[in-house]
């Protein structure tokens, strides 16, 4: 059910998220998601993509070293506390979020949320059993 | 200085042809010691068709064959031990590295003639049982503490056996028990007279008159400035543990490079590519041979040091030879924070961490201190999209680090393919100090 992110080490240097995003524009790969972790000395570039095999290659033969990790997407209330009642059910079940980021798709009454956890199989069910939809890399193709 | 004093003046100040036959006479008996006690050097004698009849004075020590930092090595831990364990009464340590350690061992002979060399050198810089020399060498493996420690006993100082390090506590003890003599490494000298002033104490406030500083480069420049910090006049030591510690070499009141204890070191010069002996004066690699040690004598030890031997009159009064200042080394070894570290152990850790050896080290020197950076390329399989994991695996590698090279680089991760490469070849190390006047 999780969907695949790409992840990109980006050293802190002028201009070297722009190098990275053009490389994926420059094949027609378009971004459906996008996060950055920062420090003072690398960021690493999290996104969710139309083609992630395709991004994945495109970005190994432009040099960068990026990885593709399973996340978990799923759908929150595009309302205020829609998030927080998310988060707060992985909470109550004990599963720890390494990251999340989330992205409001054009004309739908909820937001994508995107969660890295441990184990994505136990956030899935426990997601799944309140109620909330998890979203599938089928749903991020037809956005 | 008023008075020149000298702690073995018969020898330190002795003609020219007589120093001379002492050191034949004391070569012979030492390369028949070794010819007799270690298979390594009776082999690499007669792999040249030697055998100590051929060695009848130190015109014939070109003849013997060098001895280099990777033979000591492969020889670990007796392969050159001269006598029985028995006589043996200590032995010291190159500092803290793992994949070239050195072990050399001493009969207390050996510890005493090496804390005479030492106590030479602290009565040079006008030292007396009147004064209060403060060791802030290391102590343990490492020469520098014991060394000056022992020749500050000869001298009959009063010895304040600090060891580095703990800042506080040095400067507590300097102020309260009025040190007049310190021995350390330059650079924590250096910190050692920020500490004071950033205290609020002034130049004139402490009772130290000299310095004695070695163990890694440093230049006039920084000389002045730890004269300057710390009211004193700074004397360079030089010495390595292969030969013995500190006290192979020691500055005299004219600071114009180091006396040699040529009755117990014979120094070389030599061309480094070539092995050629050069005259006096002329640029080369520094060689030495111990003529006194018992336990673990060295023939024609390449120290790989570049530097100037000098027979000119000095106005000290010794006619030991002088040797400049090292101005740089005929292989790849950095000094850093008075520590020897080669490139060659940063590519052992990155293998056996799984790192490709796509490295690149950046030393520099900041307020006299020295920095180490290692640039290390990531690698997809060592890449994670978690900030917590890259940050882990740094400190994975600097652990790794510490371990190999007995001190603390700042350990980066970078993007691959992102370290300078000249003409195809990587440059491994950027060396910002000005370490050489």
């Amino acid at each position: 059910m999780a969907i695949k992110q790409v992840s990109v080490f980006v050293e802190n240097k002028k201009g070297a998220l722009a190098d990275a995003l053009r490389a994926l524009s420059d094949a027609g790969i378009g971004l459906r998601a996008l996060s950055i972790a920062d420090t003072n000395d690398f960021g690493i570039l999290r996104v969710i993509t139309d083609d992630n095999a395709k991004a994945m290659l495109i970005l190994s033969e432009h040099g960068y070293v990026c990885s593709k990790t399973d996340v978990v997407a799923a759908a929150a209330d595009d309302k205020p506390g829609g998030l927080a009642a998310l988060l707060a059910l992985l909470s109550d079940a004990g599963i720890d979020v390494e990251y999340v980021y989330a992205f409001v798709a054009q004309a739908k009454s909820h937001a994508c949320v995107v969660l890295r956890v441990k184990d994505n199989a136990a956030a899935e069910a426990v997601l799944a059993k309140a109620g909330v939809s998890l979203i599938t890399e089928e749903d991020i193709a037809k956005l | 200085m008023a008075e020149q004093r000298y702690y073995q003046k018969e020898i330190e100040t002795m003609p020219y042809e007589q120093m001379r036959a002492l050191q034949s006479e004391r070569l012979v008996k030492q390369v028949k010691h070794v010819w007799d006690n270690v298979p390594f050097y009776r082999a690499r004698m007669e792999e040249k068709g030697l055998t100590p009849d051929d060695i009848q004075s130190i015109d014939d020590l070109h003849k013997l064959p060098f001895v280099c930092k990777d033979d000591l090595r492969d020889q670990y831990p007796y392969g050159l031990l001269a006598t029985d364990l028995k006589n043996c009464v200590r032995i010291q340590s190159t500092s803290g590295t793992t994949g070239r350690r050195v072990v050399a061992f001493y009969t207390q002979k050996d510890v005493d003639l090496w804390e005479d060399c030492c106590a030479r050198a602290i009565t040079a810089v006008g030292g007396t049982n009147e004064d209060v020399c403060q060791v802030a060498y290391g102590y343990g493996l490492f020469t520098g503490g014991p060394g000056l420690n022992g020749g500050s006993h000869k001298v009959g100082c009063l010895t304040l056996p600090m060891s580095s390090g703990n800042t506080e506590r040095q400067i507590q003890f300097m102020m309260d028990l009025g040190a007049t003599i310190l021995c350390c490494t330059p650079s924590y000298a250096a910190y050692i007279g920020e500490a004071l002033k950033e205290q609020g104490y002034k130049p004139e406030d402490n009772k130290l008159k000299a310095g004695i500083f070695g163990a890694e480069p440093w230049t006039n420049e920084m000389r002045r400035d730890i004269e300057k910090s710390l009211g004193i006049k700074a004397y360079d030591i030089y010495g390595l543990t292969e030969t013995t510690g500190p006290g192979v070499s020691f500055e005299c009141s004219e600071q114009t490079g180091m006396h040699v204890n040529e009755d117990h070191f014979i120094p070389e010069i030599i061309d480094p590519e070539t092995g050629e002996v050069l005259p006096d004066g002329e640029k080369g690699e520094l060689v030495f041979t111990s003529i006194t040690k018992e336990a673990f004598p060295l023939l024609r030890y390449r120290t790989r040091d570049i530097c100037v031997l000098s027979r000119k009159k000095c106005s000290c009064g010794r006619t030991l030879i002088k040797m400049s200042k090292p101005m740089g080394r005929s292989d790849d070894m950095m000094i850093i924070r008075g520590v020897n570290v080669f490139p060659s152990q940063i590519e052992t850790v990155l293998l056996n961490e799984g790192y490709s050896p796509n490295y690149q080290i950046v030393i520099d020197r900041v307020n006299n201190t020295d920095t180490m950076e290692v640039n290390v390329e990531l690698t997809p399989e060592l890449f994670s999209d978690t900030v917590r994991d890259i940050r882990n695996a740094e400190k994975q590698l600097t652990a790794a680090m510490v371990t190999m090279l007995g001190i603390r680089p700042d350990v980066h991760l970078v993007a691959p393919k992102t370290i300078t490469r000249s003409e195809g070849k990587a440059v491994r190390v950027i060396d910002k100090r000005k370490l050489h006047d």
